[in-house]
């Protein structure tokens, strides 16, 4: 049968037709479907692990115990997670276990751009890059059995354009699951102290010997010769733009890009005159193909930074410097993701600008408040990197720092990696606020369940974690709940708390606008009166999508210049806007 | 169609208008006519108001999911000012298809940029053969206004060599029963529009 699969999609049907039945993941885009996917087939087990480290350990329990195991994050998640898989590479995994990587070329949604390619050289696992949906669904399976074969992890990367093209599929009949779980007790291969790591140490290399035999007759290595003067090295997703703009050089197409096929790369420059390297990011292969002494082109004409494109690979290979041009030469208004109307993040940081305070802030929906007119924060690292950030930048201004200093952090993003670092908080005695903003989801990557919502992936309740209760455990005594679309409420407690010495919490409490369980019920849309409106432009401090200020509606006896005008279709009526006029002209 | 051509449709809009639900629905009626199918998304961030495109590309064997700058047939915009932002993937004698609802930035939202004035006759200026009608208000008609999309999509079968009962078929795979009647009174009118 075929269908219409995005590259997720089919990573998580390539895992269950393998027989794959367990795996974890954190969400992050663009891996996310992968588990949300899987995690709808029969007899499966997927978890959303409150991060990706712990997602790696989970998966690694389950190898051991004998089975296939599936582990999922985005690159950055690999980050998280780096320190269990250097050493998983170590010991072996019993069953199977393979870690899927997504990458994301021209940062679409991410922090930061780094090629995780370079994960698998530095930890000596094999990593397989497949270029669609297609191949998608048959690497993982060739991962898991290669995974099996052996007894390494092995990495699959994807990149944003696997994972969220669409490609036709052909599906296959999904293996039978065989129950092979059971204990095995092999303390000199599974308890890596000194000892015994020395000893995995070696047989990490013979393992990579074996696999280096083997990747000269991987299938997936494909050698496709039909001009003798130009051939291509590419893998994944670039593969598929060569091919569209040069179908007629001769291509050696990687389907495994760690570690590579020396012969038959030798093979293929024999073959060839010239030779290009066609990558995205890093020179991972080039490199490594220039130190076999094989002369290619690459990073000297192709682009170090963000994703490529048929129309990229072409002019650099044909030296054109100028490329399609659009015939409309004005500017147009950027279009930048912005806070949803109703959501409960704008409130909270409405009140907390008035403060002028230092913020660090975090990654999730809320990032999005640092641009104008909110500019919520002042700093934004990696996923709970806010509290530690605050804390350090509270000590090093001492008394200058008193009352001026905030970490903001979502719920999703504090019970991922913000314990810790909470823990140290009041542990090292900080003068630092943090505030939670608690919206009962993770609602950047689309509304994934976490250990605060009461839910897994799996749609089971769960025991939902009392942030109140964790939060005082950790040792904060100073801790208020507060209800951000609640104005006065929130600045006043904003205005307390930075006032105390030692640590501070608040949990700024409110589901997201968008999430569906809350059932939160529609109330009316909030209109502006023009008889009272100023024209002051207050109601936009706030950014809300609805809300719009048109020139030139002018009033007798007002100075005003124009009026604000709230979209009906768009407004939520949650009534931010109603307690930030001052003239009570909207309600 | 020639033996190895590969056309491209872009499909523009903001977050939130069913831009890839319809794109999707495009591809499954492409697949249903038996050639190959490729399209690429960007979302993630696409709830949040930013702008979404895709791109779809069919033909006998299709390699890459995304054109071309200067090579796309044929654009559908699904918001007025969208349809300039892409313009440079457009090959010289594209069509355009483009919804005339205008949803404004937050720079237009703050009175600090203009909404772009006369952008129909520009691009009827500048391209060969340009459509264009307020989507919502045939949704609205049709009985839901979250069918602009589909009222697009029927404009863009005009432009397509697929057969209506294939179109049919998709779109009453599409969605649940009850709002299939909707949807297809909607892509009729798009149709005729
Ligand atoms: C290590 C890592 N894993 C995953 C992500 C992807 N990611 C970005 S924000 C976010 C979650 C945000 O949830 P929350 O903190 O609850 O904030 P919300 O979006 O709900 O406001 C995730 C998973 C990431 N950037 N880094």
């Amino acid at each position: 049968m075929k269908v219409l699969m995005s590259g997720n999609e089919a990573i998580a049907r390539g895992a269950y037709e393998a027989g794959v039945r367990f795996a974890a993941a954190y969400p992050g885009t663009p891996s996310t479907e992968i588990l949300e996917e899987f995690s709808k087939y029969d007899g499966v087990y997927a978890e959303w692990s409150p991060n990706e480290k712990v997602a790696v350990e989970v998966t690694i329990g389950a190898a051991l115990a004998g089975e296939k195991a599936l582990a999922v994050m985005k690159h950055v998640g690999v980050n998280v997670a780096a320190d269990p898989i250097f050493t998983v590479s170590y010991t072996g995994i019993n069953g199977a276990l393979v870690i899927v990587s997504a990458d994301d070329p021209s940062l679409h949604s991410s922090q930061n751009e780094q090629d995780n390619r370079n994960y698998a050289r530095f930890a000596k696992i094999p990593m397989l890059e497949p270029a669609d949906a297609q191949e998608a669904k048959e690497y993982i399976k060739l991962a898991f059995a290669i995974s099996e074969k052996f007894d390494t992890p092995v990495f699959l990367r994807s990149t944003t354009r696997v994972a969220h093209s669409k490609a036709v599929v052909t599906l296959t009949e999904p293996e039978k699951y065989k129950d092979k779980t059971g204990f095995t007790y092999n303390a000199e291969k599974y308890v890596m102290v000194p000892v015994n790591a020395r000893t995995q140490r070696v047989e990490v290399e013979k393992r990579q010997q074996a696999l280096k035999e083997f990747v000269e007759i991987f299938p997936e290595n494909k050698m496709e010769i039909s001009n003798p003067d130009v051939g291509i090295i590419t893998a994944g997703m670039p593969y598929n733009y060569a091919k569209e703009v040069f179908p007629n050089y001769s291509y050696l197409k990687l389907g495994m890009v760690y570690p590579l096929p020396e012969k038959l790369i030798r093979n293929f420059a024999s073959k060839v005159k010239k030779i290009y390297v066609i990558e995205e990011l890093d020179p991972f292969l080039e490199e490594q193909i220039k130190a076999m002494g094989i002369k290619v082109i690459g990073k000297e004409i192709f682009p170090y930074t963000l994703e490529f494109d048929p129309g990229i690979i072409k002019n650099a290979i044909e030296r054109n410097t100028e490329g399609a041009v659009s015939p409309y030469k004005k500017s147009l208004s950027p279009r930048p993701p912005n806070l949803c109307p109703g959501c409960p993040h704008r409130g909270l940081f409405y009140a907390l600008r008035k403060q002028k305070v230092y913020v660090h802030g975090d990654i999730g929906c809320y990032t999005l408040s640092y641009m104008k007119p909110l500019e919520g924060l002042h700093s934004c690292i990696c996923m709970g990197a806010s509290i530690g950030m605050a804390h350090g930048m509270s000590k090093a201004m001492k008394e200058k720092g008193k009352g001026k200093v905030v970490g903001v952090i979502g719920d999703s993003t504090f019970l991922h990696s913000g314990i810790t670092s909470l823990l140290n908080v009041a542990y090292n005695n900080s003068d630092a606020l943090i505030i939670i903003l608690d919206n009962s989801t993770t609602a950047m990557t689309g509304m994934q369940e976490h250990p605060g919502t009461g839910y897994t992936l799996m749609g089971k309740e769960a025991k939902k974690v009392n942030l109140k209760v964790l939060i005082s455990a950790l040792g904060i005594e100073n801790i208020k709940v507060i209800d951000p679309l609640d104005q006065k409420a929130t600045r006043s407690a904003i205005k307390e708390e930075l006032a105390k010495d030692g640590p501070s919490v608040i949990i700024a409490q409110r589901p997201c606008a968008l999430f569906k369980r809350a059932n939160i019920k529609p109330k009316p849309a909030l209109k502006v009166d023009p008889d009272k409106c100023e024209g002051c432009k207050a109601c936009l401090g706030l950014n809300c999508p609805p809300i719009s200020w048109k020139k030139g509606v002018t009033k007798e006896g007002s100075k005003r210049k124009g009026i604000s005008f709230i979209d009906e279709t768009l407004c939520n009526g949650c009534g931010l806007c109603e307690q930030v006029c001052k003239f009570g002209a909207i309600s | 169609m020639v033996d190895n051509e590969v056309k491209s449709i872009l499909l523009a809009g903001v977050g939130g208008q069913g831009i890839l639900r319809a794109s999707d629905i495009i591809c499954e009626a492409i697949m249903e006519a038996g050639l190959d199918v490729k399209k690429s998304e960007v979302h993630g961030m696409a709830q949040r108001g930013g702008c979404v495109t895709s791109h779809v590309r069919y033909g006998r064997k299709v390699y890459s999911p995304l054109a071309e700058p200067g090579s796309i047939q044929t654009l559908i915009s699904f918001e007025k000012m969208e349809a300039l932002r892409y313009l440079k993937f457009l090959r010289k004698d594209a069509a355009i298809i483009v919804n005339t609802e205008e949803i404004y930035p937050p720079a237009v939202n703050m009175g600090d940029a203009p909404y772009p004035e006369d952008t129909i006759s520009f691009l009827k200026k500048h391209y060969g053969k340009v459509i264009s009608f307020n989507a919502a208000e045939f949704a609205q008609k049709a009985g839901n206004i979250k069918t602009a999309n589909v009222v697009l999509l029927g404009a863009a079968s005009n432009l397509m060599d697929i057969d209506q009962s294939i179109w049919q078929n998709v779109i009453k795979n599409s969605f649940p029963e009850k709002l299939v009647k909707i949807n297809l009174d909607a892509f009729q009118m798009g149709i005729d529009a």
